[in-house]
């Protein structure tokens, strides 16, 4: 196992700029995710750790090797694709063998070390059908038991759940948690699914248009976004943004003024971005007065779309909620989950 | 954590059912009775050739006792003369020969040139394999006057080795370019994880590529088969002795003697002639038809 | 327990790849490597080749006799060669008419085949065979269709009472050309109606139902739906019929040889009969090099007129 380090890197594709100077520390045994819009460069940065792309400038390193000019076999990796990328005219076992094969591993080895993987990931039975032959999440485990059979020193995942249909990417989500709790193996996960990020990562990695946004433990990119992109990815409903005023200690939209929990670092008159999230608004009878737009209840809580000076917000509340569209519900915020940012340069203020 | 393998999907859209609303009449006028007549044009001169191979000499000149479109008394009168007195086991080895060893080179070119073009993407690929496409828009019929000329300056003149090294100018082109349609089908993730997984470039190409290719290898080959098999001009050209001509030019500059057509002998060689090549044909039809529509998609 | 036998004690060896292996892993050689052979045998064998034929087009070479260059004597003379004007005019006329014909058989064809019709497959298959068999030899079976006193035609048509006389499909110039449309349509249906029928079937049955609900007609649906989606892979087969049947030898060479009074040749049997039989290679060539602005024409024609259309452009994703 090993730490994965990338100093620096950048990454042109002739004129165009795919990656402008990324650094990531991964350290040994983490379950990193990279994260982001399609487009932001992540696949590309995952690329270039498993050597499947050149690196324009900057370093990447595995277990303190600088592996730029190393060639993907002698990485010590193993990756799993979107598509699962299993070879369609060998068996499972033969799918999963096929680097020891290469590596002229004796039959000893072999058996034992497919007998192993497939036995952690339930696939004993199936070890001789084709891949055309099996199910989704089949096929998934199968790409993770090939990654297994090579005892890297790095897993790289690229999107791997994004073809499964909605519950068996839960399923399989728990799955690769549950296996890097058993193997420790140094991880790297790139999906554009922040719900996925959420769930899975130790460590979160926010990108967008070839920068790093932040980078952080999931619950501190969700209770502390360094700047309004991050704020607005993680989280579902979206976080609330309201542009508008500082006065008096309060944040003035319109006519409205809502509390702030916290004023360090911002000046009177400045004009910032409020946002709060969708359950930290509250039932209030001496809130403000919005008008309801739809109800959406999911039964474990009730989202309420509610406007407010012109203002669309998304709630979300615990209780069930009878109201009907056109009606006035009265909301609070809690001061305490305010987030606020600057309104010119988006980075997070208090 | 086991859950099963569904079993594929049956779809409706393999069999349109016909509707209710669609009258049976109006198909059959619409659409049996055409393509009745589609089918009879279209096989009528394979059932006259047959027919006439088997048909006494007398018989063939005689309409007027007898129904031409039946045989009374067949005979393989045609079919022995062909076989015993003239060379045709001869030029059909030659023919075979000609169409094998033209195939093998072809084929092999055209998988290396598919693959550097479709998977190895170095800059100015897609000229390359422009530049090859554009080849195949040059017909035989321009080529075989200057074609002779360095046939024979090469010393392959009344050779087959002529016919062997230029079929594959048309051979290449085309299977080239049904190739890369297939490398194109195959995604790249798997040779990006072959090579992860330890493989070599060449171990890639022959452990994941071309196993994979196969479906369009064949039909690669047998298209090409057939085209060295049907080949002409060439063939007219290079070649002057009788025992090493191919069995279309045999059969239509030997067995044709002065003015006077021996119809039976001419139609047993025609049937003889095309019955290889559409023998090889049935057992293939399905990588054929998918090779002719697959370069056509391209 | 030996420790050889121990999988466990298995590590993965880091040798060091043959040279042989190493010099494939190095893309450029393999780049050569892999293209050495088709570019060198296109080179040698059609790129060499057509630059010489363009270079004895202005030579007088004869067959085994080397030529001098004599500039655009070969083609000042052609233009005033009746036979080779009557050729060139014979030429487009055969391919336009046989091209035609068999566009509008070959798209009947198709939109039959993509009907729900039984033993489909079966059907394509036998449909194909005119299309497999050596052009000669199956030029060979429309000659004896074609002849002078025993032809079947010429038979059945009598037997109805149409007829009193056989046709003579070989022996008057006009009657010998339209035998040679023929027998080329015959030949040329297969390939536009299986090619046709393999785009028709690339068009989402959804599009007829959605066109079907919107009040499309069987004649709109298509007219609006299935020409234009179909306008690609048509522009495609018109380009490859077109090339070949204007440069198309075999079956004029098997049925009438050019006759009666060279009024059936077309340029390529022309070049053969005056440049291998006839000896005058540098004559031949002319013959043949003039077909090459013909062909580019038809070429570009086929594929800027029909093909390309705006909303072909753009990436499909899905692909």
């Amino acid at each position: 196992m090993a730490e994965v380090s990338i100093r620096d890197v950048r990454k042109a594709f002739g004129a165009t700029q795919i990656l402008h100077g990324v650094n990531v520390e991964v350290a040994d045994g983490e379950f990193v995710i990279l994260v982001g819009p399609s487009g932001c460069g992540k696949s590309t940065l995952l690329r270039m750790i498993a050597g499947l792309e050149n690196i324009s400038s900057g370093d990447i390193s595995i277990g303190g090797r600088v592996v730029n000019n190393v060639a993907p076999k002698e990485r010590d990796i193993a990756m799993v694709f979107q598509n699962y990328a299993l070879y369609p005219h060998m068996t499972v076992r033969e799918n999963m063998a096929f680097s020891l094969i290469l590596a002229k591993a004796p039959k000893a080895v072999l058996e034992q070390k497919v007998g192993r993987a497939a036995d952690i990931l339930g696939l004993t039975q199936l070890l001789d059908r084709y891949p055309r032959q099996l199910s989704g999440g089949q096929r998934q485990r199968v790409a993770m038991g090939r990654a297994i059979v090579r005892d890297p020193q790095v897993f790289l995942f690229d999107e791997p759940l994004s073809n499964l249909d909605a519950k068996l990417r839960v399923q399989m989500r728990g799955e690769i948690k549950d296996l890097h709790q058993r193997l420790r193996t140094t991880t790297v996960y790139v999906t554009h699914d922040q719900i996925e990020a959420m769930t899975m990562a130790d460590k979160i990695v926010v990108m967008q248009g070839g920068n790093v946004e932040q980078i952080g433990a999931p619950l501190d990119l969700y209770d502390r976004p360094a700047n309004l992109f991050v704020a607005g990815f993680i989280g579902s409903p979206a976080m609330n943004f309201l542009k508008g005023r500082i006065q008096g200690g309060a944040f003035r939209v319109g006519d409205m003024l809502l509390p702030l929990g916290s004023t360090r670092g911002v000046a009177e008159g400045m004009p910032v971005v409020y946002g709060i999230r969708p359950e930290h608004w509250r039932l209030d009878d001496g809130g403000i007065p919005a008008t309801v737009r739809l109800v959406e209840p999911t039964g474990s809580e009730t989202q309420v779309v509610a406007e407010f000076a012109g203002h669309r917000v998304v709630c979300a509340f615990r209780e069930r909620v009878t109201a009907r569209p056109g009606e006035i519900l009265c909301i609070t915020p809690d001061p305490a989950c305010v987030h606020l940012f600057d309104d010119a340069t988006g980075m997070r203020l208090a | 954590m086991s859950e099963l393998a569904s079993p594929a999907p049956i779809s409706t859209k393999d069999v349109p059912q016909v509707m209710a609303w669609d009258s049976r009449a109006r198909r059959a006028v619409t659409i049996y009775v055409p393509l009745a007549c589609f089918l009879l044009i279209l096989l009528f001169p394979f059932y006259w050739m047959t027919i006439t191979t088997f048909k006494p000499n007398g018989e063939l000149l005689d309409y007027t006792h007898t129904n031409p479109f039946w045989i009374n008394s067949p005979t393989l009168d045609n079919i022995r003369k062909l076989l015993f007195e003239t060379e045709y086991p001869r030029w059909l080895t030659t023919t075979m020969g000609v169409a094998f060893g033209a195939t093998a080179i072809s084929l092999v070119a055209s998988v290396l040139a598919a693959y550097a073009i479709q998977r190895l993407r170095f800059r100015g690929s897609k000229y390359v394999g422009l530049a090859i496409y554009l080849a195949y828009l040059v017909p035989p019929s321009i080529l075989f006057i200057p074609l002779a000329e360095v046939v024979y300056s090469f010393g392959l003149f009344d050779s087959p080795w002529a016919l062997v090294l230029t079929y594959p100018t048309f051979l290449i082109p085309f299977c080239t370019w049904l190739l890369i349609g297939y490398f194109k089908s195959i995604p790249y993730e798997l040779e990006e994880c072959a090579l992860i997984d330890g493989a070599s470039r060449l171990q890639i190409l022959r452990r994941i590529t071309l196993p994979l290719a196969v479906p369009g290898l064949i039909s690669a080959g047998i298209f090409a088969f057939t085209l060295s098999w049907n080949e002409f001009i060439y063939a007219l050209a290079f070649i002057s002795s009788s025992e090493n001509k191919t069995v279309p030019v045999a059969i239509l500059t030997e067995l044709v003697q002065g003015d006077v057509y021996q119809w039976g002998a001419l139609m047993a060689g025609a049937l003889l002639g095309s019955l290889p090549v559409a023998i090889f044909y049935s057992f293939f039809v399905e990588y054929y038809v998918s090779s002719l529509t697959g370069a056509v998609k391209e | 327990m030996s420790a050889h036998a121990d999988p466990t004690l298995w590590v993965r060896s880091r040798s060091k790849p043959s040279a042989l292996a190493k010099l494939f892993d190095n893309k450029t050689f393999l780049i050569f490597i892999c293209l050495a052979p088709a570019l060198g045998l296109l080179l040698v064998f059609l790129t060499y080749p057509l630059g010489l034929g363009i270079y004895l087009s202005f030579t007088d070479t004869q067959l085994g006799k080397p030529g001098v260059w004599v500039g655009l004597e070969n083609f000042q003379y052609l233009l005033t060669d009746r036979v080779f004007l009557n050729t060139v005019w014979n030429t487009i006329f055969y391919t336009a008419a046989a091209t035609a014909a068999k566009f509008a058989l070959g798209l009947w064809l198709a939109l039959l085949l993509n009907e729900n019709v039984p033993l489909k497959s079966l059907l394509r298959a036998i449909i194909l065979l005119p299309w497999i068999t050596p052009t000669v030899l199956s030029a060979i079976a429309f000659g004896w269709i074609y002849d002078p006193q025993f032809s079947i035609i010429s038979y059945v048509f009598k037997h109805l009472g149409l007829i009193s006389t056989n046709f003579d499909f070989l022996g008057t110039p006009w009657h010998a050309r339209w035998s040679l449309v023929v027998a080329n349509t015959w030949r040329g249906i297969p390939f536009v109606a299986i090619s046709l029928l393999a785009g028709l079937q690339t068009i989402s049955p959804s599009l007829y139902e959605a066109a079907m609900l919107d009040g499309a007609s069987g004649w709109q649906r298509f007219r609006r739906v299935t020409v234009p989606l179909l306008m690609p892979i048509l522009a495609v087969v018109l380009t490859f019929s077109v090339l070949f049947t204007f440069a198309d030898f075999q079956l004029v060479y098997a049925i009438t040889r050019g006759g009666p009074i060279n009024s059936t040749h077309l340029m390529a049997t022309l070049a053969f009969q005056r440049g291998i039989p006839g000896a005058a290679l540098g004559e031949g060539a002319a013959i043949a090099v003039s077909m090459i602005p013909f062909l580019v024409i038809a070429t570009l024609f086929s594929y800027f007129a029909v093909g390309n259309r705006k909303w072909q452009q753009g990436s499909d994703d899905d692909v």
